[in-house]
């Protein structure tokens, strides 16, 4: 491996470094767009980890709309079959967990399941596959697994929390969506000498709720992205030890398929559910 | 893991947009295709039982007619040997009847010819008698004075 990571020393480090590494562009302080010379740089961007994840929802989009333009009721095809059960599994998940009536939730927990599960599932293509295929057209850093990649696990919290925002204020109102963070879990009291315990009551019941409101996404990204870094981090650990990588990656790879859908659906479910309690009036 | 802006907003650009095709061009084709094929099912299985229990109704319909024409065909085969007896015994006492009256036609018959033999013989007894009697009255009577009465005699006989 070329030895670009930046952390010098044996060619071990540089090997996990240089995989780690994600290719991206910015702009520089003298204002030329620069590559992979962005480190701290928060107008970065990940372009691997963009054009993983875009195309693999793309392929998601393609696969599944000619499921859905070509769907029949008497004569499935066996994709349709496929993509039927995968439909009925997420359909039944939403309509277990969430009472209300929205015709989102259900397409948008389609579309994170699938779209993280292929996301996800890159990691069982060999490591160096990939990346050993870009730096023979030129391209010096390549990350496939885009939910390896913090900012695209937490760009899709971020969205889940902002309709967690909009669903609790369409269902309980601004006033309810305040009431939420401010008169739970301790009620203050507004009669007789109690009133002056209020504010402080509400300030801590403010502090515990926001944390527990931003919680909700964060630990939702920090939870897909860990596994699958931790994962990702293993695979490339096995393709340093030689010939012996053989069965220990098949091991780890059978293990990895588990992990890969069980993330995705985590993923899914926890979507679903922080939906429903915003919806919930309680 | 450095957060930077761009891959961020984008990748939640891009699920906006991969979630709004899949809400408007994916969801509901499929979802529709599985309700219909449920509701199908359904309807399917529905028809199914109905048109069981409508072969159980016409195979009970069906085994009526069977019995009913069983029936019959016993009822006919019944009549048609009655009716043969009947043939049978009107032939009986016609062939008995016929024989009695050409038996009794017979004997009626024999009977004429006996009286007729009869008659002759007598005629033939009294022609003899009165010529006998005649050859004797010849011999010690004049016939002619006792003709009638040897007339009434043979009138007698």
């Amino acid at each position: 491996m070329a030895a670009e990571g930046g952390h010098g020393g044996s060619d071990t480090a540089s090997y996990i470094g240089h995989h780690l590494q994600n290719l991206q562009v910015c702009k520089a302080e003298t204002g030329d767009w620069v590559w992979n010379e962005c480190a701290g740089n928060i107008w970065a961007l990940n372009v691997d980890s963009m054009f993983w994840s875009v195309l693999l929802g793309l392929i998601f989009v393609f696969l599944f709309r000619k499921a859905a333009k070509k769907s029949s009721t008497s004569k499935p095809t066996k994709w349709q079959a496929f993509v039927e059960i995968v439909v009925e599994i997420v359909d039944g998940s939403v309509k277990d967990t969430f009472h209300g009536k929205s015709s989102l939730i259900a397409p948008l927990a389609l579309t994170i399941f699938v779209w993280v599960f292929l996301m996800n599932l890159m990691d069982l293509v060999p490591v160096d596959w990939i990346p050993l295929g870009a730096a023979a057209v030129g391209i010096p850093y390549m990350k496939v697994v885009p939910t390896t990649d913090v900012n695209v696990t937490f760009g899709m919290s971020i969205a889940v929390f902002v309709l967690i925002l909009f669903y609790t204020i369409k269902n309980k109102g601004i006033t309810g969506f305040i009431g939420e963070l401010t008169l739970h879990p301790i009620a203050p009291s507004f009669k007789g000498p109690a009133i002056l315990a209020a504010p402080i009551i509400i300030a801590f019941n403010f502090i515990l709720e926001s944390v527990a409101l931003l919680a909700k996404p964060l630990s939702l990204s920090l939870r897909l992205f860990g596994n699958m870094f931790a994962g990702e981090l293993i695979f490339i650990l096995i393709a340093l030890v030689g010939w012996f990588q053989l069965p220990l990656h098949f091991g780890w790879a059978v293990f990895h398929v588990l992990i890969v859908t069980l993330q995705a659906f985590i993923f899914m479910m926890l979507t679903i559910v922080y939906l429903s309690l915003a919806s919930e009036s309680h | 893991m450095d957060i930077n802006l761009p891959t961020l907003g984008g990748q939640t650009l891009a699920m906006i947009v991969f979630v709004w095709f899949c809400m408007k061009y994916i969801w509901p084709p499929i979802l529709n295709a599985i309700e219909e094929r449920q509701q199908q099912i359904e309807e399917g299985l529905a028809a199914a039982d109905k048109s069981q229990e409508k072969l159980v109704e016409a195979q009970s319909r069906a085994d009526e007619i069977v019995n009913e024409a069983r029936q019959q065909a016993t009822g006919i085969l019944d009549q048609a040997h009655a009716r043969a007896n009947e043939i049978v015994a009107d032939g009986k006492d016609a062939g008995v009847k016929e024989r009695e009256r050409q038996l009794s036609a017979a004997k009626a018959e024999i009977e004429q010819e006996a009286n007729k033999a009869r008659e002759e013989l007598r005629g033939q007894v009294s022609a003899i008698a009165i010529s006998s009697a005649e050859k004797i009255l010849n011999r010690e009577i004049d016939g002619k004075a006792h003709d009638d009465i040897l007339g009434k005699l043979a009138q007698e006989l």
